[in-house]
């Protein structure tokens, strides 16, 4: 296959990110330097925002077997990257205060980036793995990255064995699927696997390992052990990364792989991934009600929302794709913007981060705007209207009405009601007396700051999209249907 | 247009409120904002009452026949439109939300003295919540609003709220916060059936009430739609099995939390009784009513029983909403004109009463620092004009003639006496009860012999305005009901037509 300008320029994200990354290494090589170093990474990763206007003219675009760059791929790129410079940002400030080397963190984030990138756009097993493993390696390093800390290192080293662990799951399944198709890319699989003749079970069996593969990089019950640590662990701009990026490119990878492979056709799945799903809105909304630490809920709560998100795999339909990029775009932006109020707060480093639920009573009365801010996060979690929260529930439930799937309706009724007890302890933490304990604060000038300015920006994003969702509607549709 | 601004005076009020503690604390500015936008709201909702024509709308066609209307474009991909419109129905509510939004604002001018302008922040969007409710008839928009008011109320409650018989505001306002968003979902799951029924009839989505009221649903589906809508209505009515988190809201809500909960927040779930459940589900609500009435009784009953064992002050008026809101919903499922134009009275007249009654107890604790009434007692001579206006105000909520609850009530009971006259006579019946319990109130707070012999500081001008003007409205409202009734008439007819389009129910 020749490679003509248009593919390069489909490639060009890729590669902008792969300079970036180089650039840094050799960078810290030469020479280090904290400020330079994110700046750099932070001038990649917007070139390669930028550079998605381009590979737009070239959609949909098949880049070798492996990869496919169409408007849906596009889409889950810009909310990845977008994603990875609130990282860095939020890095940045928090960095400041680390005792050890510094720079590496750019690197480690901009691999994982791309590796997202990758994931999102591809349409082979292979890309699939690559995108996988390249997501995930540096992700160690990044949760272990304040590894003098014993929590922090605790933290990447669970992540590593259980990641691994989701790696074994997902190559055996594929291998089950190459042998019983003799093929790996999505397409053909898919169209293998309808003209029958294979064996049921040992299909069944491969798409069943390969979901419970994502399952683990997802945290759904039962297989979410890791969540609460990791999350707690890991330095908060990591959470946040891991909280988002990681989410997005394997959630986006899944719809493609059941609309494409139309496993649809095998009902027991359908009832595995829906027995998950509800598995997974309950047990995160209880186990996040008895909470101290705002991290840890907010690992718990994760687990609810992919499970409330589970529910558009199991209704595989238009609506379904549409509610997959509503959701994770509102889902990512109040993560991001919860997460970077936490490293704000715990900006600079001290040696660990501010997650105790008691450092953040009376945060109102010190720094309004920045509790304001967290008090829209914890709404547009909870769903309450007037947050983009709200429109992404009101999506899902809408998929769930429509495709009849009233357990998992009521599930999300349930846990929604759940949340409601532990979103709101959060919320009203926030307003009541401050109590005369020691004090953790954002730094005065924080509003002044990249890391602070992004977390405002989202939280506008996220009232304005609560709002009038009508353009991210628009988007997101215009997405599938191109 | 005047409806937008109806709607945007409170938010930008409340934005305006906190703005200015911001910049400048400790400042009475908050104050007069707050009540400024709800004079504003007064006035322009008293306009819309002057230059409209609300009485003769006796045509009942297809379309829903509004005084004005608003729409604007929304979310194209399901048909939601921002669809604000105002009949009779929708135009008392709002005069009474602004009048009371009033009362709330005047009422703890001195009894909140910290976060001045987040509090007003918090009553400013209340209002503008409810407003929107009163207001909006896409089903979309109104459950947002539905839902967008329990947040500023959760923070009234949950920060300036009081502690009561060792329990935290806090977890009274999660338990009210929990209560009406769980049941608020299952009206959200209703409405989404509701649309997809549509969308499999016509091919069209729609979240517009007059579109969605043609759709003829018949089954297990009408039925399962219907009580979504009747559970969420039911949370904030309260009807008695879902009302759990009421006593302890009210009982612990800051005063202006109170009169704004027992004034309008009830309101808004026979609103939407009236406005959603009955047109859109009108045989299914015809063979739910029994049901709906019997759970009014059981309502009059056990609301009354509970006020009378209470001790907390607040507590007692609360369980005595309950009480009062069974009246309102067995006259809802009624389904007469005239029970209908009775509940009508029987909201304003309640909202009036027991926000005079919340006042009064707020005014008590201020004095005393306990709502606790075995520690009152012989409090008459004690507090100048205050016990009078209390004793009124209790006649007034046990539906002594010439005020507007006898009318109320009286009505309600007269126009059901038609079709189900067994619940109106066990109802009537409940009427002893709230003499009894309103007795005990004033009996054990006012009378006996006084604990002390000091005097305890009278009331000033504010309050006793504030009061004056309360009680002036109820005995105006018993003296000549009409005014209200007028500007009903069309919206109660319509709903009645809707309600009683099947020919076994002769209305």
């Amino acid at each position: 296959m020749n490679l003509t300008l248009s593919h390069l320029i489909a490639l060009l994200p890729l590669l902008i990110v792969c300079v970036t990354v180089i650039v840094v290494m050799l960078g810290i090589a030469w020479r280090r330097h904290h400020v330079v170093t994110a700046s750099l990474t932070t001038i990649g990763l917007n070139a390669a925002l930028v550079s998605l206007l381009a590979v737009l003219t070239v959609t949909p675009i098949r880049v070798s077997p492996l990869l496919l760059v169409d408007n849906y791929a596009v889409l889950y790129m810009a909310l990845i990257l977008i994603a990875g410079l609130a990282s860095t940002t939020l890095a940045h400030a928090y960095l400041e205060g680390f005792d050890d080397q510094k720079e590496e963190f750019y690197m480690l984030l901009g691999c994982s980036v791309l590796g997202g990138l990758t994931m999102v756009a591809s349409d082979h097993m292979l890309s699939l793995f690559f995108g996988l493993e390249l997501l995930s390696v540096p992700l160690y390093g990044m949760a272990a990255y304040a590894y003098r800390t014993r929590l922090s290192l605790e933290s990447g080293i669970k992540y590593m064995v259980l990641s691994a662990a989701a790696s074994a799951f997902l190559l055996f399944g594929m291998a089950l699927l190459y042998a019983e198709s003799g093929s790996l890319a999505f397409a053909d699989l898919g169209a293998r696997l309808t003209e029958g003749g294979g064996h049921a079970s040992w299909l069944l069996m491969g798409i069943g390992m390969m979901v419970i593969a994502m399952a683990f990089k997802l945290s759904l019950v039962p297989f979410h052990l890791w969540t609460a640590d990791v999350y707690e662990g890991a330095p908060a701009p990591v959470t946040a990364f891991l909280a988002t990026v990681s989410k997005i490119a394997v959630f986006a990878l899944l719809m493609r792989l059941f609309m494409s492979a139309p496993v649809t056709d095998i009902a027991s799945l359908h009832t595995i991934v829906a027995i998950i799903a509800f598995l997974s809105m309950m047990v995160g909304n209880l186990m996040a009600l008895r909470q101290d630490n705002i991290k840890r809920l907010m690992g718990y709560s994760s687990i609810g929302h992919l499970g409330y998100l589970l529910t558009v795999v199991v209704a595989s339909d238009d609506l379904a794709l549409l509610t997959t990029g509503i959701y994770l775009i509102t889902y990512v932006a109040t993560t991001l913007a919860t997460f970077g109020v936490i490293a704000l707060v715990s900006s600079p480093w001290q040696g660990s981060d501010v997650a105790s639920l008691k450092f953040y009573r009376g945060l109102f009365w010190r720094r309004p705007y920045l509790a304001a801010v967290m008090t829209v996060m914890m709404l547009s979690l909870a769903g309450i209207p007037m947050t983009a929260g709200f429109i992404g529930k009101f999506y899902v439930l809408a998929t769930g009405v429509e495709a009849q799937l009233w357990w998992l309706v009521a599930g999300v009724i349930i846990g929604s009601a759940l949340s409601l007890y532990y979103y709101l302890r959060v919320m009203v933490m926030l307003y009541l007396h401050p109590t005369e304990e020691e004090q953790y604060d954002a730094s005065s000038d924080w509003g002044q700051r990249a890391g602070g300015i992004m977390v405002i920006l989202l939280a506008l994003a996220v009232l304005v999209l609560g709002i009038y969702p009508q353009p991210m509607i628009m988007l997101v549709s215009s997405a599938i249907l191109g | 247009m005047m409806l937008p601004w109806l709607l945007l005076i409170p938010f930008i009020g409340g934005l305006l409120c906190w703005q200015f503690e911001l910049i400048r604390p400790n400042t009475a500015m908050p104050r007069w904002i707050a009540l400024l936008s709800m004079v504003l709201l007064l006035v322009m909702a008293l306009f819309l009452w002057v230059s409209g024509d609300y009485s003769l709308s006796q045509v009942v066609g297809n379309t829903p026949d509004w005084q004005s209307q608003f729409q604007l474009p929304w979310i194209d991909a399901f048909g939601i439109t921002f669809h604000l419109a105002l009949d009779g129905l929708s135009l008392i509510m709002i005069t009474l939300t602004g009048l009371l939004g009033i009362m709330a604002v005047v009422c703890s001018w001195k009894e909140i003295d910290r976060r001045v302008g987040f509090f007003h922040l918090n009553l400013m969007w209340v209002i503008g919540g409810v407003v929107g409710v009163f207001l909006a008839i896409d089903l979309f928009l109104f459950f947002f609003f539905w839902e967008m008011m329990l947040v500023p109320m959760y923070f009234l409650i949950a920060l300036w709220g009081h502690e009561s018989e060792g329990k935290s505001p806090v977890s009274a306002a999660i338990k009210f916060f929990i209560y009406t968003q769980a049941s608020g979902l299952l009206m959200l799951v209703s409405i989404l059936g509701l649309v997809f029924m549509h969308y499999t009839q016509t091919g069209v989505f729609s979240f517009d009430y007059g579109i969605l009221r043609e759709t003829p649903i018949t089954g297990v589906m009408s039925w399962v739609l219907m009580l979504g809508f009747f559970i969420a209505f039911a949370v904030k009515l309260p009807v008695v099995p879902l009302h759990g988190w009421l006593p302890d809201a009210h009982a612990q809500a800051p005063t202006a939390g109170s009169v704004d909960l027992a004034g309008i927040l009830l309101k808004t779930a026979a609103y939407g009784l009236l406005r959603f459940a009955l047109p859109l589900f009108p045989e299914t609500s015809q063979a739910f009513a029994p049901i709906a009435m019997t759970l009014g009784l059981v309502g009059i009953f056990y609301g009354g029983v509970l006020a009378f064992a209470q001790t907390d002050i607040k507590r007692l008026i609360a369980c005595s909403s309950i009480s009062h809101m069974g009246f309102v919903l067995i006259g809802i499922y009624s389904g007469t004109l005239l029970a209908l134009q009775g509940v009508i009275l029987q909201m304003v007249a309640h909202a009036f009463s027991a926000a005079g009654l919340f006042m009064i107890s707020g005014q008590l604790y201020e004095r005393l620092h306990t709502r606790d009434m075995r520690q009152m007692g012989g409090l008459f001579g004690r507090l100048g004009a205050l016990p009078g206006f209390a004793l009124a105000f209790v006649m007034a909520s046990l539906g002594m003639p010439g005020t507007g609850n006898f009318i109320g009530e009286f009505l309600i009971l007269f126009g059901a006496f038609d079709v189900v006259p067994w619940v109106v006579v066990i109802a009537s019946a409940g009427l002893v009860l709230s003499a009894i319990y309103s007795l005990i109130l004033m009996h054990r707070v006012y009378w006996g012999p006084p604990r002390e012999k000091t005097t305890i500081a009278r009331l000033d001008g504010r309050e006793y305005a504030m009061l004056l003007s309360t009680l002036v409205l109820t005995i105006a409202l018993g003296l000549y009901p009409q005014v209200v009734l007028d500007i009903s008439q069309g919206a109660m007819h319509e709903v009645r037509h809707w309600f009683a389009v099947s020919p076994s129910f002769a209305g």
